[in-house]
């Protein structure tokens, strides 16, 4: 049976281009640039300096606090610098640039194809090996993946909840992760589900994967009785994790709280696959799949990129930019950014490269809002968008706290469905960072 | 490659691909099962009427845009035609040129412009118009031509009572409803298909059932104002007609007769003028139900709807405010 979120969603054409291609890996770049904060939380501090020689997977940020990421180099190589530059938001931070010079791995790291399925390593040093190996979430967030492994004193987990809905359109490089690395990701889930002591993992796929929810469901049967798979209705935004707890345990999270609120951890599919690898390959993040994808795009292509490999050479591997290129999107056409510049390196959080042409870049036409209730029908959260943006547009900023402009996700349904062609998730991006410097300007 | 063009704007960067204008070409569409069946009844007339109140209200707008507002043409969204269109439904067939001018001017001047054009006004529009050409002009307005089949013949066509009319006429001079019944004996039937007299577009309940179909299959009402409306009337005029079957019209008789249908379909799910939220919906098609059999049964008009759609939007924005969505994630006290 196939389940889904109740309320909201909205079903944009899902155009996965470069779904059931092999994953093909790239040669590492002659330079990467690898910012220090690719995560959520704290950035890392640098500890390279210019001139030094590094090894693939060799420490070169080091975690700034509890929530943060260790970052490691992706290449071996020389540091050349360790400056601000921007990065995929386009403002500027601090990144270690390295030359490439050959592909010298640390010797403790298994570069072997071979399957480890024996978990050898303690319950209670999981969290800290995936700190260690630098892992966050994978799906685009980039919440620090040690931090949830850490269940909070008093909280209980009953649930891993892994998600590999993708319901961005265009994405695939978790589909065809789930493909080729089924035992790797099954593994994955087996050892965050001991983590975090956990009963059960259950894995949300959308049913427009069935390959993957055949494939893992058989993979998953191997392993444990405790790994169940299930199929979801294709719906966006299901791969919002409070969206897919009430689609799979329906649990509702606490408007402000966690999912660990309701004994849920929730992790990506592609971020138990990095957990596979930290743990039982001792590999730290220093590569991901990204999709590179868009209608104009000559081959659209699923890669294995270094981190900090600049996306114009991904975007080469698709066959070159079309010439009428408007934007490159971080991310899929939903909640990706847009770029500044196709020198913007890969991070831990890129899921895909997006190319947008002038044509499709045009926004809608504006009319004025006629009141036709379908932001509110599509709200995930079940707020009103139109409200918001009304509120907004009087400055009202501290009334929008009221009608929870906070809970909003950004998941971009409001402005998709708009008829009206208004940008009313711009005027609730533009209410929230307003009422949250009153609030701040409120506690000090 | 060409780094300093690339657009740099916010999420979501894909968008639906429906439109207002698009909505407003659904609505159109969906009124024309009714307008064909007033074209076979009214002959040339409904085409008459529909023409010179649509082209009456395009052009205002047009002009109170121009000259008035000095905005960007409206005119092109298509909501004027729409409102055009159902001004015509609202009026009988034989309604002299210049009344339905001046009711087209009433409906998009004051009932639309004046509020800063489309999506600001608080009242229905073509309701505006219909209530103002009833007070100003009651004979004009109540003298409803009896339906001819195909009949396209310039003929001065004689006029009759509507069936809502004749009942409540009958009801008040004590006779009982069984008995006024008998006198009309295929008025059930005749209704559903639209052989009955009545304002232009309201005469067939199916042919508004299958517009009304149209825009739920579009996606451009939801189903919560309609079964408001007339799940309110046939409960409460079902109570009433079972207390007193002889005193009282029974619930079938007055969804199918007068503005009910229209009412319920086309006019009270108006976008700009109902509730943003299914609960407010439903709220909003409660009252108007209620005020729609309090007009008809004791009120003086035969017919209520009009009025009750405008009182309801009055009442909106109060609804509004209160019929909020259950958030997500709001924690519910046990």
């Amino acid at each position: 049976m196939l389940k889904t979120f109740p309320t909201g969603g909205v079903h944009p054409a899902e155009n996965k281009l470069s779904a059931g291609k092999t994953i093909v890996k790239m040669d590492p770049p002659k330079t990467v640039v690898v910012p220090v904060s690719q995560h959520i939380g704290a950035p890392a501090q640098a500890v390279v300096a210019k001139g030094d020689k590094v090894m693939v997977g060799q420490l070169i940020a080091k975690s700034g606090g509890f929530v943060s990421a260790n970052i490691h180099a992706p290449v071996s190589g020389t540091v050349v610098k360790v400056d601000k530059m921007p990065d995929s938001t386009g403002y500027k931070q601090m990144c270690v640039v390295i030359d490439t010079a050959g592909d010298e791995w640390l010797p403790d790291i298994d570069r072997s194809a071979d399957l480890i399925t024996e978990i050898s390593v303690p319950d209670g040093e999981i969290a800290a090996k995936i700190a260690a190996a630098g892992i966050v979430g994978m799906g685009g967030a980039g919440f620090p993946t040690h931090v949830k492994m850490t269940v909070p004193p008093g909280k209980k987990a009953s649930h891993l909840v892994i998600n590999a809905v993708e319901c961005e359109p265009y994405l695939t490089s978790d589909h065809q992760l789930m493909m080729e690395k089924a035992n790797e990701i099954i593994i994955g889930c087996l050892i965050m589900q001991r983590a975090i002591a956990a009963t059960q993992t259950i894995i949300g796929i959308e049913n427009n994967k069935p390959d993957a929810i055949k494939h893992l469901t058989e993979t998953a049967a191997k392993y444990s009785s405790s790994i169940v798979v299930q199929g979801l209705k294709v719906k966006y935004p299901q791969g919002g994790e409070k969206q897919l707890i009430k689609a799979v345990v329906k649990r509702e999270v606490p408007s402000g709280g966690l999912p660990i609120d309701v004994g849920c951890v929730v992790q990506n599919v592609g971020t138990a696959y990095a957990v596979y690898e930290a743990i039982q390959k001792n590999k730290p993040v220093i590569e991901r799949v990204v999709s590179v994808t868009g209608k104009s795009l000559q081959n659209p292509v699923n890669l294995l990129a270094r981190i900090g490999t600049p996306i114009s050479e991904l975007i080469e591997a698709a066959g070159g930019l079309p010439e009428n290129t408007a934007k490159i999107v971080n991310g899929g056409p939903m909640m990706g950014k847009a770029v500044a510049d196709v020198s913007v390196p890969v991070t831990k959080t890129t899921s895909g490269v997006l190319i947008i042409s002038e044509l499709e870049a045009l926004r809608p036409e504006q009319f004025n809002c006629i009141r036709c209730a379908r932001c509110v029908g599509v709200c995930p959260m079940s707020l009103e968008p139109y409200l918001l943006k009304n509120l907004v547009n009087i400055s009202e900023w501290e009334a929008l706290q009221p009608e929870r402009v906070l809970d909003c996700i950004e998941c971009g349904s409001c402005s998709y469905t708009c008829v009206a062609g208004i940008p009313l998730l711009d005027y609730i991006r533009l209410g929230k960072a307003n009422l949250n410097k009153i609030l701040r300007s409120r506690k000090s | 490659m060409a780094l300093n063009r690339l657009i740099v704007s916010m999420s979501p960067h894909d968008y639906g691909s429906d439109s207002v204008r698009k909505i407003m070409f659904w609505v159109v569409a969906a009124m024309l099962p009714a307008f064909a069946v007033s074209v076979v009844f009214f002959g040339l007339d409904a085409i008459r009427v529909n023409a010179i109140a649509i082209a009456a209200c395009v052009f205002f707008e047009w002009l109170i845009q121009k000259f008035l507002i000095k905005g960007k043409n409206t005119i092109s969204d298509g909501s004027a035609i729409v409102t055009g269109m159902l001004l015509a439904f609202n009026v009988p067939s034989n309604l002299p040129w210049w009344i339905i001018v001046i009711g087209s001017l009433v409906a998009i001047g004051i009932g639309k412009m004046s509020f800063g054009g489309l999506g600001n006004n608080p009242f229905n529009p073509a309701l505006v118009g219909r209530v103002f050409m009833l007070i100003s002009f009651p004979v004009q307005m109540t003298s409803w031509p009896t339906v001819q089949v195909l009949n396209f013949a310039a003929t001065d066509a004689q006029t009759g009572a509507t069936p809502l009319a004749i009942v409540k006429e009958g009801l008040k001079n004590g006779q009982p409803f069984s008995e006024i019944m008998s006198g009309m004996p295929n008025i059930y039937t005749d209704a559903l298909m639209g052989q009955v007299g009545g304002s232009l577009g309201e005469i067939s309940a199916l042919a508004l059932l299958v517009g009304g179909l149209i825009m739920l299959i579009r996606k451009i009402i939801t189903w919560h104002i309609p079964v408001a409306v007339l799940g309110s009337i046939a409960l409460f005029t079902g109570v009433l007609h079972l207390v007193d079957p002889n005193a009282f019209a029974d619930p079938a008789f007055h969804l199918l007769t007068g503005g009910v249908m229209l009412g319920a379909v086309f006019m009270a799910t108006d976008m700009v003028t109902s509730p943003m939220t299914p609960k407010g919906m439903i709220i909003f098609g409660v009252g108007i139900g209620v005020i729609t059999v309090l007009i008809r049964v004791w009120g003086a008009y035969p017919e209520g709807i009009s009025f009750a759609i405008l009182i309801m939007n009055s009442v909106v924005p109060l609804i509004n405010t209160w019929a909020k969505p259950k958030r997500f994630g709001e924690i519910i006290k046990k």
